[in-house]
């Protein structure tokens, strides 16, 4: 089970109060967690990444076990603490704090 | 007895205002969407519980919103504006050609006969169309083909901001953009002619007569008189008596004729108001004070009204979609500031009173008259 955790502002938006957790079947990427993502929660088509391009959007980050993978391709494979639910995989706001 | 509901979009989220007809007393309930930036919400008035609101962040993006029942409960709907064909480029601040970008919507217009059916305008700068209740937008490409290349953006970006529908004419509409002008259609949409003939921007363009370009931050008209425009442009305050194909300013003897909202009295269509700002780059009232300026000659004379404003160290702003006004008699003029405070005139703005003091900034206030 892959954990998911949102950013407040997208939290509100699917109407989830804690950390999502998606079932993929086949290789764990960001692309195939954004894919299964935004199935589940259509509302959150385009505040991720863009609905046509797919681009990740300029001010949203992606972290795996501590590290920025915002810049990694959409399919390279996730570590596989990540792909165990061992760690979750973090989407962020870019400087979304004070 | 008839109602009247304020749909109040701030920098933080949504608010709904309610009162009964006298205007006392006013009921609040928000957060709607918080801590999202609500360019706009506005209501059909085919439809009234059939409202629209425009959420965004620079963060995630865009989302239309739609509600059936006045605002108690919200349906997110489609958000995808996608320029028709190759989007091309527009003039950038600095005078080199810039890629047209979606960022945001900044007003919707619904049908005024149609609740499925709405304009949406969007930065930048072009005008979007719903004819299936915000499920899929459509552009209407032919306003950017109204010499595209030569707008820019103005100081809060490339934004169309104006959608005003003909309630005799349903061909017609008139559009304004900051910075490119006012724009009008005769084919429902189809294609657009630049309007601003008149206009003059000395200050702000090399050819300050230029066809278009000129920063118009508002346009407002009265249903009974559609050919009568009363635009607040950066600089200045026009009219129009031929649907803007020729304007003359009305400023007169205004404190400062820079300003952002001008709107309409609902039953004398020569009473306008504007609130004058100091400067382009002071973006507060003159003197510290906060003054509506009426006009009760369709420009020109103007009066100003202070009662229940501060006149003292006030330095709010009050933004070009943040002034509506009820129809009920007398009539009702409310704005917002982006100091947080709502002001409201039960009595065509004799009197004035903050009816909510503590809001984020306000971005956008629209009154809708209930049976």
């Amino acid at each position: 089970m892959i954990r998911v955790i949102l950013p407040a502002h997208l939290r509100n938006l699917a109407r989830v109060m804690d950390e999502v957790q998606l079932e993929i079947h086949g290789s764990v990427t960001t692309g195939a967690i954004l894919d299964l993502l935004e199935e589940t929660y259509p509302v959150l088509r385009g505040t991720i990444r863009d609905q046509k391009s797919r681009r990740r959007r300029a001010l949203v980050r992606f972290f795996a076990v501590g590290e920025d993978i915002s810049h990694e391709s959409p399919e390279k494979l996730l570590p596989d603490a990540v792909a165990t639910g061992a760690e979750p995989f973090v989407i962020i706001g870019a400087m979304a704090g004070g | 007895m008839s109602r009247v509901r304020l749909l109040v979009g701030t920098r933080k989220g949504a608010f709904i205002l309610t009162a009964d007809g006298q205007r006392a007393d006013w009921e609040i309930t928000g957060p709607h969407f918080a801590g999202w930036e609500i360019y706009h919400i506005k209501g059909s008035p085919v439809d009234p519980d059939r409202v629209y609101v425009s959420q965004s962040t620079s963060w995630f993006g865009q989302l239309i919103q739609r509600s059936n029942d006045g605002g108690k409960t919200w349906e997110p709907m489609g958000k995808e504006f996608t320029y028709e064909g190759t989007p091309g480029t527009h003039q950038w601040y600095d005078g080199t050609q810039h890629p047209w970008e979606f960022k945001r919507v900044w007003h919707l217009e619904p049908s005024l006969t149609d609740p499925d059916t709405v304009y949406a305008g969007v930065e930048d700068a072009a005008l979007f169309r719903t004819t299936d209740g915000a499920i899929s937008w459509q552009e209407l490409p032919g306003l950017r083909s109204a010499k595209g290349k030569l707008w820019q953006p103005g100081a809060g970006g490339m934004c169309l901001h104006t959608i005003l529908l003909d309630p005799t004419n349903p061909e017609r509409i008139v559009i304004a953009i900051s910075a490119a002008g006012a724009f009008r259609s005769d084919d429902g949409g189809q294609s657009f002619q630049p309007i601003n003939q008149g206009l003059k921007s000395p200050y702000e363009l090399p050819d300050p007569d230029a066809e278009v370009g000129h920063c118009v931050h508002r346009i407002a008209r009265h249903p009974s008189r559609p050919d009568v425009l009363y635009m607040q442009k950066h600089w200045d305050v026009m009219r129009s008596d031929n649907a803007g194909d020729l304007w003359t300013e009305v400023s007169d003897n205004l404190p400062s004729d820079f300003g952002f909202p001008i709107d309409v009295h609902a039953h004398e269509p020569e009473t306008i108001y504007v609130i004058p700002i100091t400067s382009d780059s002071e973006h507060f009232p003159p003197d510290g004070k906060l003054r509506v300026y009426r006009s009760r000659t369709g420009g020109n004379q103007w009066e100003a009204l202070v009662d229940g404003l501060p006149q003292q160290d006030c330095y709010v702003n009050v933004l070009r979609d943040a002034m509506s006004v009820d129809s009920l008699d007398p009539c009702g003029i409310y704005f917002g500031t982006t100091g947080g405070q709502v002001y409201a005139s039960a009595d065509a703005g004799d009197s004035w009173r903050a009816i909510v003091r503590d809001l984020p900034a306000v971005l956008s206030v629209e009154a809708q008259t209930l049976p």
